[in-house]
Formats: structure tokens, sequence, C-alpha cells
């Protein structure tokens, strides 16, 4: 088997990192893993880092033409939505009487997403740019990063960076020496992937339990302590300065239409050489397969969540079909996502990780909406039973019937996340769910 | 009582958040606590909230909310292992028995000698590194085998 992407387990932001294989990969927000040191602010700085934030406090840029700028790259938030940023930029009110705030959600918790917590500990220079190009333009005066609370070697690499910039002046008061002031922190989460929905992250920021919030009043007018916030994914904000450098076109040009730039894709599961690799968008499945080294143990490939288990499962034939972008997945009847694709082969019982699945969103529901408190715990009992061999087949309606009013009932899209494996596993891998219930044991493991 | 180091550093996270919101520093004043003592009893929970000035019942709240605050002891080493979708497909059930037979506990127990602590976590957002567990909320500790497990066991003994 192939070494998997060496990680560093002491981290510092001088240490040297060794990363194998960067062929065939566009860097973007990874673009300091060709050096030697990529976390620190000399190596950003090396590779033309804070350019685009110094140029734009400078010349005093307009903030409409950052926002043109930013709706011309194309670039969509990252987190998993796929709203255009731009747009999103240009819903934060221009005037108000008081503190505008903005939030950066690195609070990773869907499974096999990890793309963000590359960026904060290999390039984490390239955030605090963007983000501070993000406050300047949409007049915020304070920022926060909320970090996933068990990556905490990675928050402690991204507070030392937030500290190194301050020193040399890109964070803080009167920036480079302009009238534009700007404090980042990094805050944390422990341990709730609801977080990542954004106003509960905006709760948790507030120091309160995980609950997401009724939308509207959106995040733009009502976030952060009450006051206007901008929320966006860590990737997203770090595609800001390479935008400003090289032109929205520029970005755009890299992808395809409706999707444009680079994107990170976390390969985890079945693959040789698990890890993130940043391509550009529109490669190819079976491209990005090859870079992460293929089906391990020459087995062959069953099947692929390709954004996340809250993005619909594909068996084989679709997802080697499928290009890496918005539309190309959208048009296969799944989704992009946060681009976390979960490989699996040909031993890979589809009733057993469904199950796991199930108990993942049962444990992670926040408890708030009783569809979503009692439809989760609901799914994994019947999926449970199943794998206990005490199935019956119409358990399968059931499964069906309770998910589709879990979805669309609920106050955050968490529903509509425990809902999609259920449905799109039953629906892909019906067979090997009647068996179960059939023979009280699981068909690939029978085989 | 808060000691005075925790008390630093709780004082430094309140730097981050306007005065009149010292509540939210309570995720960080917990995780400071603990990481000091180990665990949360119900009497720092409540120096916590009187020391930020919030409910008692709001910080309790919050430290029952989040999965990696521990409201009962857990041992000198807490080693948390996930077992969600990425890592269950690279093995880590044989990992997970590996862990409850060298150690001789469950999940949510605590070796009699008081030094490990076993919990099965949810996903920690390091997929790649697949299987994976982290000791003690902080280090985390990648690509697992059984000669890896033994490894880091051997070192914490």
């Amino acid at each position: 088997m192939a070494t998997p992407n060496p990680v560093i387990n002491k981290t510092a932001l001088h240490k040297p990192v060794v990363m194998t294989d960067l062929k065939g990969q566009t860097l973007v927000t990874l673009r300091t893993l060709t050096e030697e040191n990529p976390a620190s602010l000399e190596t950003y700085l090396k590779i033309g880092g804070y350019s685009a934030l110094k140029r734009i406090v400078t010349e005093k840029t307009k903030a409409t033409d950052i926002i043109t700028e930013v709706k011309n790259s194309g670039l969509r938030g990252r987190g998993g939505a796929g709203f255009p940023t731009g747009l999103k930029w240009s819903f934060m009110p221009r005037y108000f009487d008081g503190t505008k705030y903005l939030v950066c959600n690195t609070d990773e918790g869907e499974p096999g997403t990890f793309k963000d917590r590359d960026i904060i500990r290999y390039n984490p220079h390239q955030l605090i740019e963007g983000m501070a190009i993000a406050a300047y333009t949409l007049g915020a005066r304070v920022g926060y990063n909320y970090i996933h609370g068990e990556i905490w070697q990675d928050y402690e690499i991204f507070e030392a960076a937030l500290h190194e910039a301050k020193a040399a002046g890109y964070l803080g008061e009167r920036i480079l020496g302009s009238d534009f002031s700007f404090d980042l922190y990094a805050v944390h989460g422990y341990g709730a992937y609801i977080c990542g929905e954004e106003t509960a992250l905006i709760e948790s920021i507030e120091g309160k339990k995980g609950q997401p919030r009724f939308k509207p009043p959106f995040p733009a007018s009502y976030g952060v302590f009450g006051k206007p916030t901008n929320v966006n994914n860590t990737e997203s904000y770090t595609s800001i300065p390479w935008i400003l450098e090289h032109g929205g076109q520029a970005f755009a040009d890299l992808g395809v239409s409706n999707s444009g730039g680079t994107k990170l894709f976390s390969v985890s599961g079945h693959v040789e050489k698990p890890g993130n690799y940043e391509v550009k968008m529109g490669m190819p499945f079976n491209e990005l397969l090859e870079l992460a080294g293929g089906v391990w143990k020459g087995r062959k490939l069953k099947a692929v969540i390709p954004g996340g288990p809250s993005t619909p499962v594909m068996p084989a034939a679709a997802i080697m079909a499928a290009t890496m972008d918005y539309e190309g997945l959208s048009k296969a009847r799944s989704s992009l996502g946060a681009g976390s694709m979960i490989v699996m082969d040909e031993t890979t019982c589809m009733v057993k990780a469904l199950h796991r699945l199930s108990y993942f969103f049962y444990e992670e529901s926040c408890g708030q909406c009783t569809p979503c408190r009692e439809g989760t715990g609901w799914v994994y009992r019947v999926i449970d039973r199943i794998v206990n061999g005490k199935g019956k087949m119409e358990d399968l309606d059931l499964l069906t019937d309770v998910s589709n009013n879990i979805a669309g009932r609920t106050i955050c899209a968490l529903g509509e996340a425990a809902a999609t494996p259920v449905l799109s596993f039953i629906k892909h891998f019906r067979p090997e769910f009647e068996y179960y219930i059939q023979h009280g044991k699981s068909m690939v493991e029978s085989q | 009582m808060l000691s005075p180091q925790a008390i630093e550093k709780i004082d430094y996270e309140l730097t981050k958040y306007p005065a009149d919101q010292r509540q939210a520093a309570v995720m960080s004043a917990l995780r400071i606590v603990q990481t000091e003592l180990g665990w949360l009893s119900k009497e720092s929970i409540t120096e916590i909230a009187q020391y930020l000035r919030m409910p008692e019942i709001a910080a309790m709240e919050v430290a029952s909310f989040y999965n990696m605050y521990d409201l009962s002891p857990v041992g000198k080493y807490k080693i948390t292992i996930c077992t969600n979708i990425s890592c269950m497909l690279r093995d880590s059930d044989v990992i997970v028995n590996h862990l409850k037979s060298t150690l001789g506990i469950g999940f949510n127990e605590v070796t009699a000698d008081g030094k490990f602590c076993l919990k099965e976590g949810e996903c920690m957002g390091c997929c790649g590194g697949a299987p994976l567990m982290h000791v003690n909320n902080t280090d985390m500790h990648e690509f697992l085998t059984v000669e890896k497990v033994d490894a880091i066991l051997e070192e914490l003994k």
C-alpha cells in the first residue's frame, strides 16, 4: 500500500512539512505547500502573500469594485451550500451604526470532510488575508474563526499565525498605516456537528448551546451579538487573495461554467492515498480517483458519497461518469457538498454503512425540532434491528416514510442531511437491505 | 476556586469579546478548567458561571451539550476513538477491539488504576488519516495500526 500523505504531529509554524505528490493538482488555497515551511509568514510573503490586501488599503479600492471582482470569479460557498460568495457579500448592510462582524466557519464535522484543517495548518496566512479583505469590503471591525474543537493542534497553529500577522501590521489597528482596522480571533467548538450550521455556530460563539436559529432574520442582519454578520467557509475566504491578485476572470477560467476556480477534495475511505487534493473544478471523477491512488487493494469501486453524508450516495457507474463540479454532480442526481468524497469498495456492506451514518445523525441532532430529534432516533433503531437480524420487510417503507417526514420539517438543514443517506442508500442498494432482512445477515459478507 | 493560572487564561479569552459579552468565553473557560482538573465538576461549572457573570444553568447547558466536555472523571488519559464512516471503512473496529482488550475496559469506562478511559467519538474532521484517535482532546494520532496503538499506550504508561 502506498504511503498516505504524511502528517506532522507536533506542529509549529516553522516546522517543515513534506507532502507527497502535488502532481495533477492546481494549488490556490494550499499554494504554500510547494514551500518548506508552508505555514509561516515569511513563506507566505515570499510567494506574494498580503500583496492584495496591501494594494486595496493603499489605493482605497471601492468595496463595490471588490464585490464585482468576487462575483466575476464565480466563487461559490465551499462549505457545502454553494451559494455565490459575491452575492452573499452584497447582502451585508453598507451603513450600520455599530460593530459589524465577520465569521469564518472552520467547524468541519461532516464525516469525510477535512479540507479546512489543511488550510489552517499549512496556509493560515492566506485565510487571514482573505478575511481581512472581506472585512475591509464589508466594513466589519471584528472577526472570529470558529475552529472544530477536535483539531486542537491546528487551532494552536492558527492562533500563532494570528499573532504573527498582528505583529507585522496585517491585523489590528490601522492596518499597514491605513485607516482600516480589523481584529481577528480564533475561537473553538468542543464536539458538536450542528455548529457547522451558521446560526448554531453564532450561538456557540456567544457561549450558548449550538441550536440553530430560525431564519429569517439571516446573519447579514442579525448575527453575532445581534449585529450584522457575514459567515463564509474557510476555503471560500482563502480563495479571495488569489482572486484579487489575478482577477475574478482568471479564477473563473480555472474551473467550468457555473463552478469557478479550484476545489479542495477530501478523499477518504477505500483509496490507496487518502488526503486532500486541490484540483480544477470540472475534473472527471476517475482522474481524481487516480490522484488518490485508485481503489485500494486492487478492488472494484462500489459507491461514493461525493460531498459528505448529507449528499446522496452514488453507485460506481454514476460517479465514474460524473465531473467534479456543482452542475456535474447535480446532473448526476447528487451534490458537490463540501467536496468530501467517501470511497467504498466492493466489500462494503451498505446496510452497515447506513447503520453507522444513522447513528451519527441521531447522536448529533441538537434536539430542538421534534421531527429531527425523534425521527433520527427512530430511523437508527429500525436500521439497528435490521442489522441485528430482526428486521421486517415493511421496515424499508417505514424508513422512507420517517425520513420523508424529517426532511423539510425542521429549522435547519440537519433534517434533510439525516434523511438523504437513508433515502439514497435504500434507493440504490435496496436488494442488499432486502437480503439482510430475509437472511438476518449481510449479503456482501455472505459472499 | 479557579486557579490563578486558569483565570489568566480565561482573561485572555475575554479579550476576544465585547466587555458586556463575558458569557461568550464560556466555551474556552470550560475547556481551560477541564484541561487543568481532568473533568468538570458541578462546583467548577458554578465557579466558571460566577466568574463570567452568567446563570449557572446556562453554563451547565453548554457543558452538557458539547461532547468533549467530561462531566465525570475520565482518568489520566482519555482516549477518544472515531468510529464514523471514513474510519469504519479503514477498520477502526480492529483498533477499538484492540484497545478494549488491551485496557480491559469498554466505552465510557475507566481502568481500575484510574489511568485510561475509552470513549467513542464522532467525526473529528481528519478522515484522511483514518483510523484515528485523540488523547485528552488534544493529541491526534492518525493512520493507526495495532502496533502503533501499542506504542502510544506504552509511552503513556
